[in-house]
């Protein structure tokens, strides 16, 4: 029946969080102004996948559980990302 | 001799009764029967479809149904034993009877969620049933509910989708349920490598349950959507494209395969030791193979894909990686072999069904291997070849695994005893019928013959009467295991608490076990597979 | 694990860990979401950047905005639970609600526009675009519909959870459902976060 929390987040970091979210956030929307054409697609990605990444290690506490819920995560996007990869070995070369 | 007696001790099947002490017990003893009874009901009842289509197709021509009863039979055959037979299968009855028990826990970790399942589960199986009966007629679309003609087809679709996502989530929370009770509730002690190779099977299993149900959850809701709003993803028409429907219900359904396959390999995996009184031969490789399998697994959906239009370099691809796949389950079948190979070989029913399961499921995974080529398959896609090939390892594989399960654990579950002799003797009936009934279909797949045909060319017909004369012999053979079964459950012999001299957790307990399984928890101090009686004498 | 008359205490590592394996599959059904798209979006780049001109960038980046300050109150909110301040803990996932509705209502707009306009799957305007713009209106109803059916389930949790601070259940001892249930709001903003750029941002 143990609880034990070791970490408390602090309301400082959360604010820090959230603000280099919004950063981040407000970054994406101008990149669209910028005409980078193809590679739009792939900053507005990089940039979500740094904002997930942010926001499941300190919002949703990843950094401060036990490394075993770090690699379940981890893993889960990986297979996902070799799926969509598979998928694309058809339609690419279709 | 009763069950009711004031001297027999309280086990979990008396310590409550009442029909509603059964259908609110978060036991998950209990549930595990709870699924049992009805996973049986619902194969008795597609496997009486599966005897009618055999009748119907005995002569070229209708026989006794019309082309679009066939066609309905086969969606309906497919989708009760795909979604609420074969895929809970072996996990939700002997997983959820056995694996607490066998990692020293009192329960999984989550018993409320593990009824809460149950009850998805049958409001899933009803929703089935209710598509055959509701407005409109029955789907016949086949189990796979490809586009375009799901799309389109003004058959119950929609219900039967619904049922198919229900069956999905029960499916989802059963796999959440063990990964969580394997990683948590193992007794002091046992390592993961100490843990025996039955939830180790569960443990891969419940990994693919929960990364893959979820894709044909949202392709289901996708095809609601197609016939509901025409959203267009898989409609040329409007743009879409129905190969992706292809992609996104294979990417689940052959993982699905695997949820099906995986634990039957586990349960033979507990039953050879047993019966050769010798450690299993190999423990890390089957770890191992059982995890590669679940992981490849993942990677091979195409080659159910290869005359579909894909890309050659993906047509490439898929078959290259399920030739892969097939080496860790070759790996198991050497380790098999070599555990009974020098022991103390005792032939009871568990170990009848379980070298059936051997047989049957290596030809069925050969032929696996045939279709996996991308010449040969041109040939035998959409075939009685691939029929034949899947019953061989779903049923010849998965469903003797499950008998031989049964018969194994079924001491432990009642208490009781059943006749060998019955046992046996239906054992005979149920394999000579199922070669009877499905090697045929090799044959004239070759030559030829559809699948999914309601008419054939009567050259086919030779093929097709022994396929029925087969499905006959297997149906008496059913039936005798199964009344032999439940006529023993409550008149058997009493059973001692290891008939089998089995090493692994659950036979050192009592039968029936007590409702909490352990009367203290076990430490454990040695590896699962230990026989105190060496056999190198 | 004995039954009494309260209900079961789960061990809070246990439970947690129950809820990231959900978490995983809500991801996959997202995903599949997702290959949809990416094919599509393959196939018929220009017509997604065309369609995507439809979307309002403002109000999807408001939206964007209100769920990760959501995050961010209901993730302080945990933390005033830990430091035994229910009445904090209560005001941040009260805000955190008070967000889910703005985010609700601004989506109610939304889409209210697009079917003013006849911009929906199905309907006669449709039918008369491009393919990949029918594609892409398809994926935006689908993708943000599946989401804000998430939006209002993370609500009802919130609000359970709520109600369980308020009757002493979930207190600096005891507060694996809350938790969890930030857990899954989190979520929601998560697949938002991908969703954004993926449909507003591709102009």
């Amino acid at each position: 029946m143990k609880n034990h929390e070791n970490h408390i987040s602090s309301d400082t970091l959360n604010w820090t969080v959230l603000v280099i979210l919004l950063i981040l956030t407000t970054i994406s929307i101008l990149a669209i102004k910028m005409h980078l054409g193809a590679f739009t697609v792939a900053l507005a990605l990089i940039l979500a996948s740094i904002k997930v990444t942010i926001v499941l290690t300190y919002f949703m506490h990843l950094k401060f559980e036990n490394s075993l819920l770090r690699i379940m995560v981890g893993g889960v996007f990986l297979l996902f990302a070799i799926v969509i990869a598979i998928t694309f070995i058809d339609y690419y070369f279709r | 001799m009763t069950n009711s007696s004031t001297t027999e001790p309280l086990n979990y099947l008396n310590h409550k009764t009442g029909l509603w002490s059964w259908l609110s017990s978060t036991d998950h003893k209990r549930i595990g029967l709870l699924y049992l009874y009805s996973i049986t009901i619902f194969f008795f009842a597609a496997a009486i479809l599966g005897l009618l289509m055999r009748i119907e197709k005995i002569a070229p021509g209708p026989t006794i149904m019309s082309a679009q009863t066939y066609n309905g039979m086969f969606t309906i055959h497919g989708i009760i034993m795909v979604f609420i037979v074969v895929i809970p299968g072996l996990a939700a009855v002997f997983g959820n009877i056995m694996l607490p028990i066998m990692i020293g826990a009192k329960d999984v970790a989550f018993p409320k969620l593990n009824l809460f399942s149950w009850y998805v589960y049958i409001s899933g199986a009803f929703l089935g049933l209710y598509s055959q009966f509701a407005n409109g007629h029955s789907p016949d679309t086949g189990w796979t509910f490809y586009v375009p003609y799901s799309a389109e087809a003004s058959s119950n679709v929609v219900i039967a989708l619904t049922a198919a996502f229900v069956l999905g989530f029960a499916s989802i929370l059963t796999g959440l349920n063990f990964i969580v009770t394997i990683h948590r509730m193992r007794a002091p002690g046992m390592t993961w490598f100490r843990m025996p190779l039955f939830p180790w099977s569960l443990y891969a299993t419940a990994w693919i349950q929960i990364l893959a149900t979820p894709i044909i959850g949202i392709t289901l809701l996708m095809v609601i959507a197609e016939r509901t709003f025409h959203i267009g993803f898989f409609d040329p028409a409007l743009g879409g494209d129905p190969v992706l429907y292809q992609h996104l219900f294979w990417i689940y359904s052959h993982p699905a395969v695997y949820v099906m396959i995986l634990p039957a390999m586990g349960v033979v995996t507990e039953i050879f030791p047993t019966f050769s009184q010798k450690p299993v031969f190999g423990y890390v490789p089957i770890v191992f193979s059982s995890m590669a399998i679940a992981l490849v697994g993942y990677f091979v959906w195409g080659h159910h894909m290869f005359t579909s239009g894909i890309s050659y370099e993906s047509r490439w691809f898929f078959s290259f990686l399920t030739f892969l796949v097939a080496i860790p389950s070759a790996i198991k079948v050497f380790n098999w072999l070599s555990t009974m190979y020098g022991g103390s070989v005792d032939l009871k029913p568990p170990l009848l069904f379980a070298i059936s399961f051997i047989f049957l499921f290596t030809i069925g995974g050969f032929t696996g291997l045939t279709l996996g080529s991308l010449a040969t398959n041109i040939q035998l896609h959409n075939t009685d070849f691939v029929v034949a090939h899947f019953h061989y390892i779903i049923f010849g594989g998965m469903g003797f695994a499950f008998f031989a399960g049964i018969h194994y654990w079924f001491p432990k579950i009642y208490g009781r005893m059943y006749n060998f002799r019955w046992a046996n003797i239906s054992w005979g009936f149920l394999f000579a019928g199922f070669n009877l009934l499905y090697f045929p279909l090799f044959v004239i797949g070759i030559q030829g013959m559809p699948r999914r045909y309601f008419d054939y060319d009567p050259k086919f017909q030779t093929g097709e009467v022994i396929s029925t004369i087969g499905a006959f012999i297997l149906f008496i053979g059913l039936i005798g295991m199964v009344s032999n079964l439940i006529y023993h459950s409550k008149r058997g012999a009493i059973a001692p608490a290891n008939p089998w001299h089995g090493v692994t957790l659950e036979w050192q307990i009592p039968s029936p076990p007590p409702h909490e399984n352990f009367d203290e928890v076990p430490v454990i101090t040695r590896d699962p597979y230990v026989f105190d009686h060496p056999y190198t004498k | 694990m004995s039954s009494t008359e309260h209900s079961e205490h789960i061990d809070s590592d246990t439970g947690k860990m129950g809820m990231w394996l959900f978490l995983f599959t809500e991801l996959f059904l997202f995903g599949g979401l997702f290959i949809v798209y990416a094919v599509m979006r393959s196939k018929y780049a220009v017509d997604f950047h065309h369609a995507a001109l439809e979307l309002n960038v403002f109000v999807g980046a408001t939206n964007t905005v209100v769920l990760l300050v959501s995050s961010m109150t209901v993730a302080m909110s945990l933390t005033a639970i830990q430091q035994n301040r229910s009445g904090k803990a209560i005001g941040l996932i009260f805000i955190t609600l008070i967000l889910a509705g703005v985010f609700m209502v601004n989506k109610y707009f939304e889409w209210g526009h697009k079917i003013g306009l006849h911009l929906y799957p199905g309907s006669d305007v449709m039918k008369t675009l491009p393919h990949g713009e029918i594609m892409f209106f398809g994926l935006y109803f689908m993708m943000t519909g599946l989401h804000a059916i998430h939006v209002i389930i993370g609500g009802i949790l919130l609000t359970i959870v709520i109600r369980k601070i308020q009757s002493g259940k979930i207190n600096s001892g005891h507060y694996l459902l809350q938790e969890n249930a930030a857990l899954y709001w989190h979520l929601v903003d998560l697949i938002w976060i991908f969703l954004f750029p993926l449909l507003y941002l591709i102009t």
